[in-house]
């Protein structure tokens, strides 16, 4: 064997490593520096989002009656009376409700794509692996809801079901997981054919337990991907909810309910009613929309 | 071809009427009335009202009468709330204004998009590439909600350019605002879209063929790159469509153009349920039809797709 009989050895002793493929993403991951930059604004933002409250002076549901009412004049932001964002016209505090609106929206962001994660991929993944007449009537059925002006229907369910927190999410949960099933099953289509797939056929192990322990932890690069791309997308879509009037109910708020508000109210001169949110909402959806490019450019290494 | 439509029509058919029974069910399921009140109704009274909308029959019965009331007459029925209006007159109210100004942007995405994508993708990595990313990424995350009052508060509070709202039949000042409102952000998802497939199809091999045989290069680009490089902003722009409907719901209330968007949010708050119904109807028609023409499309640049 002529073959480099010396790296073998090397290779025997240890002295190189394999890169495994989680390694090099990683690598190609951590050398964006925009989807690391988002990495970090996301890190600060759910930090200030979860302990922020600690510096806060106000809550968020308590009324500054010294500012009420006249929150042009004396609600701008200032350090010496705790409002750090300013007050709204009522007299709230702007910092602990832009925190707290920042924790709904994340969760609602967050929630919204687990369950598309976790309805779309097994969903796609069982859909794609069976295959044949069962495949063709899931996937007509995704169509279908696919093809139903979803924000309607939500916008439907609130009002008929009335405002909760519960409905919001269950009417974007019936929504975010459509797409997700598609992507899954066409990469299901092209992993039940791998021969690792096949042994375990061979073997005897039950159809589920092939997904579940086979398949499915390959999905995991491309899932990972949307996911995160679904995020900003579920919080647009609330925000939109929000703007309505539907979305979460006061005293609770959420960005894009903060920022409709500061739109309208603009116009009396209180910028910062809009743009603290607005600075958080952007920070927020940009960090992910990088995060998501760059996980993609790491995990599906084509040149985009 | 013509199969090919016939099977598509045959999915799209069950589908809507399916949309049209979920809605219709739902709205059943609802807990309350369409004359539920703070100040209970007198029992006598509360039954003519039921009897006069044929709230007393039987559901199945009543779901029949209504679908077929679509179906053969195109008719949604009378309004809960406005006693002398039908669906249909709120609807042709609101609807035309609606797809006028949704039209106009959907074409200004379009070519915008498609312009501002593919000039990035020839200038790759160049400043006007970074701009054009820029630029999308800011657009996709600048909702059209904060857009609207942003854009009154430049062009009629500041500088006094375009009136602040109405719609005067369509007149080009009242749509301005409108549009850009509506189409920035599917703008900014269009050109995306249509950089990264350019990128990739830009080096293929049928381009570097074009090229090696000498073919100039706005040939190359026009000719041989665009059509392909098309394919996967075909299928976003059945979405994309329907959110310029769904959008007018932003338009209306900030420019008072009386789309179908104010309906809609007016029966949403007022619990005029059979105008909910008829325009979550109407949208969802409008999807289906609209999905059906990208995909005859789809099948038309593309002559690797099959019937």
């Amino acid at each position: 064997m002529a073959i480099d009989a010396s790296a073998m050895g090397r290779l025997a002793e240890g002295e190189v490593k394999g890169r495994s493929l989680w390694a090099d993403a990683r690598r190609r991951f951590f050398r964006n520096k925009a989807a690391v930059a988002g990495v970090v604004t996301l890190l600060l933002i759910t930090l200030l989002a979860l302990f922020g409250d600690a510096l806060a002076q106000w809550s968020n549901e308590e009324i500054d009656f010294a500012v009420m009412g006249q929150a042009a004049q004396l609600g701008q932001p200032s350090i010496a009376n705790g409002h750090y964002f300013g007050t709204d016209d009522l007299g709230r505090d702007l910092y602990s409700r832009t925190l707290q609106g920042t924790r709904i929206s994340l969760m609602v962001g967050i929630v919204g794509s687990l369950i598309a994660v976790i309805v779309g991929t097994l969903y796609g993944a069982v859909s794609g692996y069976v295959g044949g007449r069962t495949d063709q009537i899931m996937m007509r059925i995704v169509d279908i809801l696919l093809a139903v002006p979803f924000m309607f229907v939500v916008i439907l369910l609130l009002v008929m079901f009335g405002r909760s927190l519960f409905m919001l999410f269950f009417g974007i949960g019936l929504m975010s997981w459509l797409n997700m099933a598609r992507i899954v099953r066409g990469q299901t289509l092209s992993l039940k054919h791998k021969e690792y797939v096949e042994a375990a056929q061979a073997t005897g192990v039950p159809t589920f337990t092939i997904i579940l322990r086979h398949i499915v932890p390959n999905l995991v690069g491309i899932v990972a991907v949307y996911a995160t791309l679904l995020v900003p997308e579920m919080i647009l879509i609330e925000s939109f909810i929000s703007f309505l009037g539907l979305g979460v109910q006061e005293p609770l708020t959420s960005l894009g309910a903060l920022i409709s508000e500061g739109a309208r109210t603009i116009y009396y001169g209180t910028t910062w009613q809009l743009l603290w949110p607005l600075a958080f909402f952007i920070a927020t959806l940009f960090s992910f929309f990088f995060v998501g490019d760059g996980l993609r450019d790491a995990l599906d290494p084509k040149d985009r | 071809m013509f199969s090919f439509v016939v099977k598509r029509l045959a999915v799209a058919v069950p589908t809507l009427l399916l949309l049209i029974v979920i809605s219709f069910l739902l709205m059943h399921a609802a807990p309350g009335g369409p004359f539920t009140q703070e100040r209970a109704l007198p029992p006598q009274v509360l039954a003519n009202l039921e009897a006069k909308y044929g709230l007393d029959q039987p559901l199945w019965r009543q779901l029949v009468t209504y679908v077929w009331g679509i179906v053969a007459h195109f008719d949604f029925g009378p309004s809960f709330i406005y006693k002398d209006r039908t669906v249909n007159e709120i609807i042709a109210q609101g609807f035309p204004v609606t797809l006028t100004y949704g039209s106009v942007s959907f074409v200004v995405a379009v070519i915008v998009g498609v312009t501002l994508g593919v000039a990035a993708a020839i200038r790759h990595n160049s400043w006007l590439d970074y701009l054009a990313v820029g630029i999308s990424i800011g657009a996709q995350v600048l909702p059209n909600f904060v857009m609207a009052p942003l854009l009154l508060l430049t062009f009629t509070w500041w500088l006094g350019w375009l009136p602040g709202g109405g719609w005067e039949d369509g007149q080009w000042q009242y749509m301005v605002m409108p549009v850009i409102a509506l189409s920035t952000s599917y703008m900014a998802s269009i050109a995306r879209l249509t950089r990264a497939s350019m990128l990739e199809v830009l080096t293929s091999n049928h381009i570097r063929t074009a090229r090696a045989k000498g073919l100039p290069e706005r040939h190359v680009i026009l000719r041989h790159a665009l059509k392909p490089a098309l394919l996967p902003v075909l299928s976003y722009l059945g979405p994309a469509f329907v959110a310029m409907i769904t959008g007018s719901v932003v338009v209306d209330f900030f420019f008072s153009t009386g789309g179908i968007g104010r309906a809609f949010v007016d029966s949403a708050l007022n619990r005029d349920y059979a105008v909910m119904l008829g325009i979550t109807i109407l949208v969802g028609a409008l999807t289906v039809l609209f999905n059906l023409v990208v995909d005859i499309l789809y099948g038309w640049i593309d002559p690797k797709i099959r019937y």
